[in-house]
């Protein structure tokens, strides 16, 4: 049953997720092969989510082929998620059962026996470094440990393929950097990671290779690396102004740097040379209240993608 | 003048009241009137040939003797509920409560505002049941604007004392428990349905010293104008004294549940 | 009768016939209740005595003896099977409605579970077992309590129990169902409109005969159907009428496990 190892783990063509009139996600294609870390980063209501559900096997596709592992989700639904993880956007914990417990009765919905589950749930515990709170209930523990606590019971049934729906959305950085080195662990160990984020530094942290989604579509794709250098020149220069004039002054500086863009608070003029286009923004007698250069981001990447203010 | 600020707290109760008002009043008139004709006729269609009957009743038809006792014992059901869940709610999970105490207001008021929404809730309740009773004949009377204000009554009684105790909770895991143990067997045996001279001695001595039993008796009485001013003034003065001793207990849980 | 045993093959859809683990829901509840709950489900043994006392001692004395089926009964006990009847309806009710509501909307319990191998079938069959299993709990208790009071009428009495989980069965399915359509906590303050005049109004304190040409809308109730069954039982009483009840409440389940699948699948695999 399960196919050869080079496979692609999931392959996607032209994948759309309709609900009634309105395009959840508008014909991706997408290749994630075995052992990659891979991600999906866009803004809310890109179709993410959508995404990561069909692949989940718990929302079926319009129109367009996914397979996973080789098998198609609407007929090998069951087989498939027996062999996978999820870490979805809200933690689902059973509020009614300690955390052990917890791991445990995932573990029997895989139909692992007990003693299995309990053997699982120790080591498990110890690699998100909760084996103090074994036998606590839910309510009492911080947000970053309910995260740890869904991911270890995700990984139960020792999954090939593990899927987390924004990881660390709503964490404190400690939080989210514990979660960062748990997640290396597991791609260290040869699990694969899909995961969908809109925080760029989780996504040049974590992905191997990435797509963006805007509206249902992918509009990029490749490495975190390969995406700054395609999309962006290699240095920003940030201006900010007095509040309210940014669109005034920054018809000033036309012609500075490659491409220029207007935020609400502050202008961005992206530049192979940062430097050089300060010194011409000084030359040309246009004062900001303070000006910084710094080398350009998945965040430049995704605004330059997604963005809705640009001005080229 | 400014609004007292009771008052105050008592509006963020009716706010939320005012969202489910339909099928609250729904309820609050629906089951009294499906109480009296499933138990009241029916039940006392079979009691009502029975030659002991008239005996135990006290000269009343069947319908006549349950009718009344229905005013009691929904402002209890009504008023214990509103002082289990909503008050878990108030500290625990819609946490109202702190964001009254986190305003001018002070512990004791936000208690305050509480109490003073339970007498508004088994007002409103007991007014639906009394709407119904209007409705027939057996027991269309000026006692039932009596009635009224003692069922209400009968419902803080039981209220304010409950919510103190449910403001010490932790979880609402006990609460099943009160309502299996001490609403249920009240309902079933505080005389509400049959005379609690049927019932052995010693159940019948527990039963003198309920409030139901003293709400139904109140309610019962006004309603037929039965009731005699000195046994008035001894149900009454239970019931408030029930009241103002719950309500002060509360005032004093609710402070330290507020100031933790 | 080979198309009738071909029906259900053909009305109950692929979600219920595809399920083959609906036990891991009952192994849940049991992890539940094994840290404490047990105590709130052993309380419940209580209500049968209260309100089998109340029987006995008040309305007993109040009423004397009814004439049902053309023979006089002591009304204890011509209540008490009715009630036994009420009770399976009430216990898996409560646990099909305001559970199943908490565990569907606020503890996400079945959207984890759909995450793995589980299916929907999974979910609305073993959550129904469960409701079933917790009215047939509190079945048992009232038929022990009926028995150790003497209210008993003959020893088919014991064929009520069986009855009573048939009736837990399909309130608990169309209860489920129905909670699926719940939108927040204000809709359940219309279960009890229904419920209550269920429970009057289903020949449980007093004769079919006595709704003289309104006996029709009793019949509708599905109650009636359980109360008439285990009414008959105590007596030692069968008729082919049960046959018609059970058909009743046998429909009644299939069309709630049925319709709780599907909705899963729709509110929850979208």
């Amino acid at each position: 049953m399960p196919t050869d190892s080079n496979a692609p783990l999931i392959t996607a063509e032209h994948l759309v997720k309709r609900f009634g009139d309105f395009v959840a996600v508008d014909g991706i294609d997408v290749e994630v092969p075995r052992g990659e870390s891979f991600g999906f980063l866009g803004p809310n209501g890109a179709g993410k989510s959508s995404t990561m559900r069909m692949i989940g096997c718990v929302s079926p596709v319009t129109e367009g082929r996914l397979r996973i592992f080789g098998l198609d989700p609407a007929t090998d639904g069951k087989q498939i998620r027996s062999r996978m993880g999820v870490v979805p956007q809200m933690d689902q914990l059973d509020e009614q059962l300690t955390v052990e417990d917890n791991m445990i009765l995932y573990g029997r919905y895989f139909d692992i026996p007990r003693a299995e589950c309990k053997r699982r749930a120790k080591e498990l515990l110890e690699f998100v470094q909760l084996t103090d709170r074994a036998k606590s209930k839910i309510e009492p523990l911080s947000g970053g440990m309910k995260r740890r606590v869904t991911i270890a019971r995700s990984l139960i049934n020792e999954p090939e393929l593990l899927l987390l729906d924004e990881p660390t959305t709503g964490l404190d950085p400690q939080a989210r950097h514990v979660l960062w080195d748990r997640l290396y662990r597991l791609k260290q160990r040869g699990v694969t990671l899909v995961l969908t984020t809109h925080y760029m530094d989780e996504a040049e942290q974590l992905c191997d290779r990435l797509v963006v989604m805007d509206q249902g579509k992918i509009v990029a794709m490749g490495s975190p690396r390969e995406l700054i250098e395609k999309h962006s020149p290699r240095e920003v220069l940030e201006l900010r102004y007095p509040a309210g004039t940014n669109d005034e002054r920054a018809s000033d500086l036309d012609g500075v740097g490659n491409r220029r863009e207007v935020l609400p608070d502050r202008v961005l003029i992206y530049a192979d040379d940062g430097e050089a286009a300060l010194a011409e923004v000084h030359r040309r007698g246009s004062r900001p209240e303070s000006a910084l250069v710094r080398r350009s981001s998945l965040e430049d990447v995704f605004l330059r993608l997604t963005g809705r203010s640009l001005v080229d | 003048m400014g609004t007292p600020a009771t008052v105050r707290a008592w509006e963020s109760h009716f706010t939320l009241y005012r969202t489910i008002w339909k099928s609250n009043m729904l309820g609050a008139f629906l089951q009294p009137l499906l109480y009296l004709v499933g138990m009241g006729l029916g039940v006392g269609a079979l009691v009502d040939r029975g030659d002991n009957a008239e005996n135990l009743l006290d000269g009343l038809t069947y319908f006549q003797f349950l009718a009344p006792g229905l005013l009691a014992t929904t402002a209890m059901m009504v008023c214990t509920n509103e002082a289990m869940w909503p008050v878990m709610g108030g500290f625990k999970w819609m946490r109202g409560f702190h964001a009254q105490a986190a305003s001018p207001l002070s512990p004791g008021e936000v208690a305050g505002g509480l109490a003073l929404w339970h007498a508004t809730k088994g007002l409103i309740s007991v007014t639906g049941v009394a709407a119904v009773l209007a409705l027939f004949a057996e027991t269309r009377s000026f006692g039932l604007l009596l009635a009224v204000p003692f069922g209400a009554l009968t419902g803080v009684a039981f209220a304010a004392p409950l919510t103190a105790w449910s403001a010490t909770r932790e979880s609402d895991n006990s609460f099943p428990a009160i309502n299996r143990f001490i609403i249920m067997p009240l309902f079933l045996f505080g005389g509400a349905f049959y005379p609690i001279s049927q019932l052995p001695n010693w159940m019948e001595s527990i039963a003198k010293v309920t409030p139901l039993w003293h709400g139904v008796e109140l309610c019962r009485g006004a309603v037929h104008g039965r009731l005699g001013v000195g046994e008035a003034l001894v149900h009454i003065a239970v019931l408030v004294s029930l009241a103002l001793v719950g309500w002060l207990a509360a005032r004093i849980t609710f402070a330290r549940k507020l100031a933790a | 009768m080979i198309t009738l045993a071909g029906l259900p093959l053909r009305i109950v859809p692929v979600q219920v016939m595809q399920a083959t683990r609906p036990h891991r829901m009952l192994e849940r509840q049991w992890m539940v209740n094994r840290a404490g709950g047990w105590m709130v489900l052993l309380s419940g043994f209580f209500e049968p005595l209260f309100y089998l006392l109340s029987i006995r001692v008040g309305f007993g004395a109040l009423v004397g003896d009814v004439e049902d089926g053309g023979r006089l009964i002591p009304y204890a006990e011509f209540v008490a099977p009715a009630l036994m009847a009420a009770s399976a309806m009430n216990g898996a009710l409560y646990e099909s409605t305001m559970n199943v509501f908490f565990r569907l909307k606020y503890d996400k319990v079945y959207d984890a579970a759909l995450a793995t191998p589980l299916t929907s079938g999974d979910v609305a069959l073993g959550e129904i077992g469960y409701a079933t299993i917790r009215g047939a709990l509190y079945s048992s208790a009232f038929l022990v309590t009926m028995w150790a009071l003497g209210m008993t009428s003959s020893a088919w009495a014991i064929g009520m129990l069986p009855v009573a989980i048939l009736i837990s069965f399909a309130f608990s399915a169309i209860g489920m169902a129905a909670t699926t359509y719940m939108r927040s906590w204000a809709d359940f303050e219309y279960v009890p409109s229904i419920m209550l005049p269920m429970f009057l109004f289903s020949a449980t304190f007093y004769p079919l005969s006595s709704y003289g040409d309104w006996q029709w809308v009793v019949q509708i109730s599905p109650l009636y159907h359980g109360v008439a069954m285990t009414r008959s039982l105590n007596l030692g009483e069968w008729s082919w009428a049960f046959g018609g009840h059970l058909v009743v409440l046998v429909a009644m389940a299939l069309f709630g496990v049925t319709l709780t699948a599907k909705r899963i699948e729709r509110l929850l695999l979208p």
